[in-house]
């Protein structure tokens, strides 16, 4: 029988360490909505999306309650519009990106990720007319989310579609510059994009998932510093098991909450995210658990060596937490959604370039980092094919969501609200990349990636 | 089926009454309770069967929230497959 230990440790976690089940998406294909006519596309886009979805937030609640624990966010991925859009004969999908605004309204999700594109070997027309439409999408939606997958460790990186997402990145923030260009919060370049990730900005329904599924993504940065906290001091081999084994009852939470969320919306459970998302929260932070782990501020020397500890560490936990593992998996760094991250790079202890080298052992990117309004378009590729190359040749996702705040500069603060938080405007290396960006062109897939 | 009911709050005369006085009426058995007093402050953990309540599991996490609420205690009652899943292999 469960003793009163256990019950006091789970409702502490749970009230005091901010624990909580992140996010359930729902992963809806819309492989089957495809018409010529784009009207006729996107009402049946929305027909399916808001019949499939009717319950999912009201069952998101029901559990929230049933088990005591909160669900912060319902979410939906749909899959890649470049995709689904296809067989239509737009010339634009901005309407597209409206249907799928009024669908998350409709059904009370606050963000829907999957006007995608994956062009890691080439475009198709399809794509083009997506990548085209994302500044605008972006500007006149709310809950809509975007993201383009570039390279991959099997077909190398579309320099082309490297250069064009400088340009769109750029794009997207001077069509937003009135909202700190907010439009860039809501876009992800990816290398090695993952299909059934649950996490905003990057969710999309992959092609080879199923027609609906359910994927739950944990997160739990309070409850892994809370337990550092308790062990202060002790060597390498017991910081590592104290990870694993939060990261274990961390997991097992989600896992228990996904399997009835399935089980109640009668759709297949697909995986779970084990990632630690920080979220604005004091409290709720990655880089307070590198403080606790010894150093000063993020950034510090040691940070990579901490966050490959702490990223590793989540999985092994978490593994045998679950019968499916997927999505992501490990620690986020988003310099905007974490307070004591922020705090780092004000205090001029995170750079840029240290972000990167950190992008190396964790499993995400440059995340929700603000560069100066000025920046150009050739810069912001520069960076992103740094990151693709980082993915490409690791055989990891790397992922770029930079936001070039028009009309700041460093230092000054861009405020994007909610759960996003704000960020100050980071310095970026001011030397030129142009003529090498320029070349056009596909990288060729790295020797390592000829495993058949 | 299982909950666990966790009662929280500044001790005082009737906690234990009021809130047993409740599950009767709900036809809720209570399988398990234990309890201390720390510093003056109540604490109680109950396991109780909710296979046959007479009103929904939703409503007797509502009612018995409401319950602490005139008492001015916190009550929480909450499935114990959360518990089960995080604390047994």
């Amino acid at each position: 029988m469960i003793s009163k230990f256990e019950v006091q440790e789970t409702n502490t976690m749970i009230s005091e360490m901010k624990l909580d089940v992140r996010t359930i998406t729902m992963g809806i294909s819309l492989m089957d909505c495809g018409h010529p006519d784009l009207k006729t596309f996107n009402q049946k886009v929305y027909d399916k999306i808001t019949r499939l979805a009717e319950h999912l937030v009201k069952t998101g609640e029901d559990l929230e309650r049933q088990f005591g624990i909160p669900i912060i966010n319902k979410r939906i991925s749909v899959t890649p519009i470049a995709i689904a859009a296809g067989p239509t004969e737009a010339t634009s999908y901005v309407s597209v990106a409206e249907t799928l605004d009024r669908a998350a309204r409709e059904v009370g999700v606050n963000f829907l990720g999957g006007f995608s594109a994956l062009v890691q070997k080439g475009y198709t027309n399809s794509d083009r007319i997506l990548i085209d439409s994302i500044p605008e999408a972006l500007a006149v939606t709310e809950r809509v989310c975007s993201s383009v997958n570039i390279g991959s460790s099997r077909s190398g990186i579309n320099m082309d579609a490297v250069k064009k997402m400088g340009e769109i990145i750029r794009q997207t923030a001077e069509l937003t510059a009135d909202r700190d260009s907010l439009g860039c919060s809501k876009l992800v370049v990816f290398c090695n994009a993952v299909e059934d990730n649950p996490f905003m900005a990057g969710a999309f329904h992959g092609p080879g998932e199923p027609e609906c599924e359910i994927n739950v993504g944990v997160s739990g940065p309070g409850v892994v510093k809370r337990a550092l906290e308790d062990v202060k001091d002790v060597d390498f081999e017991t910081l590592c098991e104290t990870i694993k084994r939060t990261a274990f009852k961390v997991t097992r939470a989600g896992q228990l909450v996904a399997q009835e969320a399935a089980k109640r919306l009668g759709v297949p459970f697909g995986s779970i995210d084990l990632s630690l998302a920080p979220t604005p929260a004091v409290g709720d932070s990655i880089a307070e658990i590198f403080r606790v782990m010894g150093l000063e501020e993020a950034g510090a020397p040691g940070t990579t060596a901490a966050l490959a500890i702490l990223n590793d560490n989540v999985k092994k936990g978490g593994v045998m937490a679950s019968s499916y593992v997927g999505g992501l998996s490990g620690a986020f760094i988003p310099v905007s959604e974490d307070q004591a991250m922020i705090e780092a790079v004000q205090r001029g202890a995170l750079t840029l370039e240290k972000l990167e080298a950190m992008t190396c052992v964790c499993s995400v990117g440059l995340d929700m980092v603000a560069i100066p309004g000025d920046t150009s378009a050739s810069t912001i590729a520069g960076i992103i094919a740094d990151e693709a190359a980082i993915g490409m040749v690791n055989n990891k996702t790397t992922a770029v969501r930079l936001i070039p705040v028009i009309g700041k500069g460093v230092g000054e603060i861009a405020e994007f609200g909610g759960l996003l938080g704000y960020a100050p405007v980071m310095p970026v290396n001011r030397f030129d990349c142009a003529p090498f960006i320029n070349r056009g062109g596909r990288v060729p897939a790295p020797i390592h990636s000829f495993k058949n | 089926m299982k909950g666990i009911i966790t009662v929280l709050g500044k001790d005082q005369v009737g906690i234990i009454a009021k809130v047993c006085t409740y599950l009767a009426e709900q036809n809720v058995n209570i399988l398990d309770i234990s309890q201390t007093i720390v510093q003056d402050y109540f604490n109680m953990m109950m396991i109780v069967d909710i296979s046959n309540p007479a009103k929904a599991f939703e409503n007797l996490i509502t009612d018995l929230h409401d319950l602490g609420l005139t008492i001015g205690v916190e009550i929480k009652l909450q499935h114990e497959d959360i518990f089960n899943s995080m604390h047994r292999i």
